[in-house]
């Protein structure tokens, strides 16, 4: 066979992915002066962060001056169930609101106080009213932002490029191999440092709020070139999501629905969220009805149950479904159109009402929604340093939802888009002046390369009969059943045999068509980074024997104190996967002091 | 379950022809959800743009039964069950395959738009506006660039030849976002004049009709750039301004 031909681009910093966490590093790197490569799998400006709805979590004090990054770095923590990195903690919530205001002078139109500052809404998990936000579109106003920001730093963007794999020069990285989509040709990116931004794996999973690139391309990536994946097993499933129509099972209904008053309810109209306060919220939760809705306007009652921390919600949820309570369709009532006017819904919540009256001609401020959880976020990824974000491969960077530690067991709502800016900037920063500090010429392994694309090629040629959809349905009803909300032992021992199942399958797709736009082969291609992240998120869940924010064992249901201290740390030796637990770092006494000041 | 007939653009630049695929649909479902079902039971090829699925992306844009449309916001049951329904690309710009167009042509008319500059915070570090007045830029900030209002201005479809003096709508709403923020102070008259060629606009509204976003593109955008740009030019309103300050710089 002839030698697959491909382009070649060189760059001092490549960022593959352009959702907020890549182009905030993309920029970050340009202002340093190196040469920036941009890499989309979509076009630019569609990427996941576009979906992020309710807001971006800062400290900035303009509604409750008496927050600060403290309180923030705390209810983090809390909501992490304390196995988060403290040091990504500490400085996402101290730099949180300089990221905010940086927004801000790039464009960003936050909507406003009566005083003319950066409004806050509450959220689930934060002691006060945090998220600055527009409407209920701020990742749409974020991403808009340093989209247009970025096209004036002088970054080269690629669109429509799947990046397959890294390459290594030695023990460093050394660049990317992929295609284009809309042409099927080859293209290598040679480069001295890599930030990978490339987003979850939620597409592993049947109901979810993940659009088709969710694939784990940069955790699998990154385990394929020899750097550490940990916190695998935290998945976080959104209490809401939208049940009905069948057809949108799993879109996202915004948490700020319920931090502006919405509440959840059973069948039989009870705000069942009383019954399910843990022991570690009780003294910060309210007990009763009457307190709850008081919390809204003053924060000196304790804060409604509706908005505890997305695991607790959407296990609440999950019970009072088997329970036989539930909504008609298998979820439960979230209601604002009795609590709130209709003009204030509309004028906070437009996105969901549009949503919800073009998608399920369900008029919010007229009926309840019906909601239920949805598979959303990936808590674990790629192991990295706090500070410089770096992976345990030199010349690897990860920032965003492919990065690890941040959000320990559960990641709060709004702390996304933050983490988002907070490390993207980071990356960026540090990916660059590890670049300026590399000298000599980078070399790459040709033979690596035209391996990779051969094999890139063999669906074409193969004469297997699988269809690449048909898979990846299999595995997302797998991972549904088996690896979801609640977990035990033999269901996940089964999913490991049906992932290995699947693999062989995988291995015996065949496309048809050619390579100019080929969804099926795209689809094929990135097959092999799902099913390898299901495997690691299996093999991570069965070796957590307690059960501790984004990850629930029917068979260990209690949280267990000796599990508070560790990782669960996957890495490929010899092509295998290779579980261990390695210990957290401590965090110092400073820090630790601000958990025994209060309830 | 009603099933029905669609009809799909299957071809790339050089020419191609359409396609009948039977398919059933559920509850709810739309057009997306069709198209979806094509590519995993009878052309796994069948080459389309989607995200988020929600209408929030414009990823989607395509031609439905001739109507620029989001295929993701475009329900089955608006149609007559067993109907046939025809899909084709946004086809004011060059098709890659099947249902993907190269819109590239949108990204280069944005990097022409200026950027923002902002007048200096208050004496405390921090900047002040109010809600009244971040509404009028807000709702320019809600376009997700399907750039379907591209696909009917009738000046980007029927003239080639004006296509690098012309930005189309969606940039005259990105400039009118930009020059309403209460803190800018670029002038964009120029801009809008030589390079966005907003005099071309004849303000026929298409654009208006098709948003996905229902922004009031033609009147509470063009509109009032247009008006602007009128004033621009005439001595007395240019000596006023002169006299009261607040002219803005040009970019």
């Amino acid at each position: 066979m002839a030698k697959p031909a491909y382009e070649t681009h060189e760059h001092d910093v490549i960022v593959i992915g352009a959702g907020g966490a890549g182009l905030r590093a993309a920029i970050e790197a340009a202002a340093q002066g190196v040469s920036v490569g941009l890499i989309c799998k979509s076009l630019l400006g569609k990427a996941h962060t576009v979906m992020a709805e309710g807001g971006i979590a800062a400290a900035l004090g303009n509604v409750w001056p008496e927050d600060n990054w403290q309180v923030h770095f705390r209810d983090t923590m809390r909501g992490g169930k304390m196995v988060n990195n403290w040091r990504m903690a500490q400085l996402h919530a101290q730099e949180a609101p300089d990221r905010v205001l940086e927004l801000e002078r790039w464009g960003a139109l936050f909507d406003r106080t009566k005083d003319g500052l950066i409004l806050q809404r509450d959220f689930g998990g934060h002691r006060y009213a945090r998220l600055a936000h527009v409407g209920d579109r701020t990742g749409l106003e974020l991403i808009r932002t340093l989209q247009y920001h970025a096209i004036h730093q002088g970054i080269d963007v690629y669109m429509e490029c799947k990046i397959e794999r890294l390459l290594k020069d030695g023990d460093r990285v050394a660049g990317a191999f992929g295609y284009w989509r809309n042409t099927g040709q080859f293209v290598l990116f040679k480069a001295k440092a890599v930030v990978l931004a490339t987003g979850g794996i939620g597409k592993a999973w049947k109901i979810t709020s993940n659009s088709w690139e969710y694939t784990g391309d940069g955790q699998s990536a990154a385990l394929w070139a020899g750097a550490d994946l940990i916190d695998m097993e935290f998945v976080q499933f959104h209490p809401t999501g939208m049940v009905w129509p069948p057809s949108v099972r799993g879109i996202l209904v915004t948490e700020g629905v319920r931090g502006d008053g919405g509440t959840l309810k059973n069948n039989k109209g009870e705000r069942f969220m009383f019954n399910y306060i843990p022991e570690f919220f009780k003294g910060e939760t309210a007990d009763n009805e009457k307190e709850a809705d008081a919390w809204y306007d003053d924060k000196k009652n304790r804060r409604t149950p509706d908005l505890l921390p997305r695991d607790e919600v959407a296990r609440a949820i999950n019970s009072e479904v088997k329970a036989g309570r539930g909504s008609p369709h298998g979820g439960v009532l979230l209601d604002i159109c009795t609590r709130r006017p209709a003009d204030y819904i509309r004028k906070r919540l437009p996105s969901m009402y549009h949503q919800f009256k073009e998608l399920a001609g369900v008029d919010i401020t007229k009926e309840p929604m019906e909601v239920g959880p949805t598979c959303h976020y990936l808590m674990g990824g790629v192991r990295v340093d706090a500070d410089t974000t770096q992976a345990t491969v030199q010349g690897l960077f990860a920032a965003g939802e492919v990065a690890a530690g941040l959000h320990g067991s559960n990641r709060l709502g709004g702390n996304s888009l933050s983490d988002l800016v907070v490390f993207g900037r980071r990356a960026g920063l540090h990916a660059a002046l590890y670049a300026k500090n590399l000298g000599g010429a980078l070399s790459v392994n040709a033979a690596e390369i035209e391996s990779v694309a051969q094999g890139m090629l063999e669906p074409f040629s193969r004469g297997g009969g699988e269809n690449p959809y048909a898979i990846q349905a299999d595995l997302q009803e797998t991972m549904h059943a088996l690896v979801g909300i609640i977990r035990t032992e033999s269901e996940m021992r089964e999913a490991l045999r049906k992932i290995e199942t699947l693999k062989d399958r995988a291995g015996k797709v065949h496309v048809d068509g050619g390579r100019i736009y080929n969804p099926g082969w795209h689809t094929a291609l990135d097959l092999t980074s799902l099913l390898m992240v299901a495997e690691c998120t299996t093999r991570a869940a069965l070796e957590r024997t307690e059960s501790r924010g984004g990850h629930t064992r029917d068979d260990h249901p209690y949280t267990d104190d000796t599990w508070g201290t560790v990782n669960v740390v996957l890495r490929l030796r010899n092509g295998v996967v290779q579980v261990s637990r390695e210990p957290l770092p401590e965090m110092p006494a400073e820090l630790k002091a601000l958990f025994q000041e209060r309830k | 379950m009603p099933t029905f007939t669609m009809k799909v653009f299957r071809g790339g630049p050089t020419g191609g022809d359409f396609r009948d695929y039977r398919v059933e649909a559920e509850d709810g479902m739309v057009v997306l959800d069709l198209i979806h079902r094509i590519q995993a039971t009878q052309a796994p090829d069948l080459a389309c743009r989607w995200n988020c699925k929600a209408g929030k992306c414009g990823s989607c844009s395509a031609e439905i039964d001739g109507k620029p449309r989001l295929m993701c916001m475009t329900r089955m049951d608006i149609f007559e069950p067993g109907a046939t329904v025809t899909v084709t690309p946004i086809r004011t710009f060059p098709i890659i395959r099947d249902l993907v167009c190269d819109v590239s042509y949108n990204y280069v008319k944005a990097k022409q738009v200026p950027p923002l500059r902002l007048k200096p915070p208050d004496a405390d570090g921090k900047y002040r506006m109010m809600q009244e007045d971040v509404e009028r830029a807000q709702e320019f900030h809600k376009c997700i660039e399907c750039f379907l209002c591209q696909d009917v201005c009738h000046v980007i479809r029927d003239h080639e030849e004006l296509k690098t003096s012309f930005s189309g709508p969606r940039f005259f709403i990105k400039a009118a976002g930009l020059d309403m923020h209460p803190l800018d102070t670029v002038d964009r008259t120029q801009f809008l004049r030589d390079q966005a060629g907003i005099g071309l606009c004849n303000i026929t509204k298409c654009c208006t009709e098709v948003c996905p976003e229902h922004i009031h593109i033609t009147d509470n955008g063009i509109i009032p750039m247009k008006e602007r740009m009128a004033d621009g030019f005439d001595p007395i309103v240019w000596l006023l301004r002169k006299f009261r300050g607040g002219r803005k710089e040009p970019a």
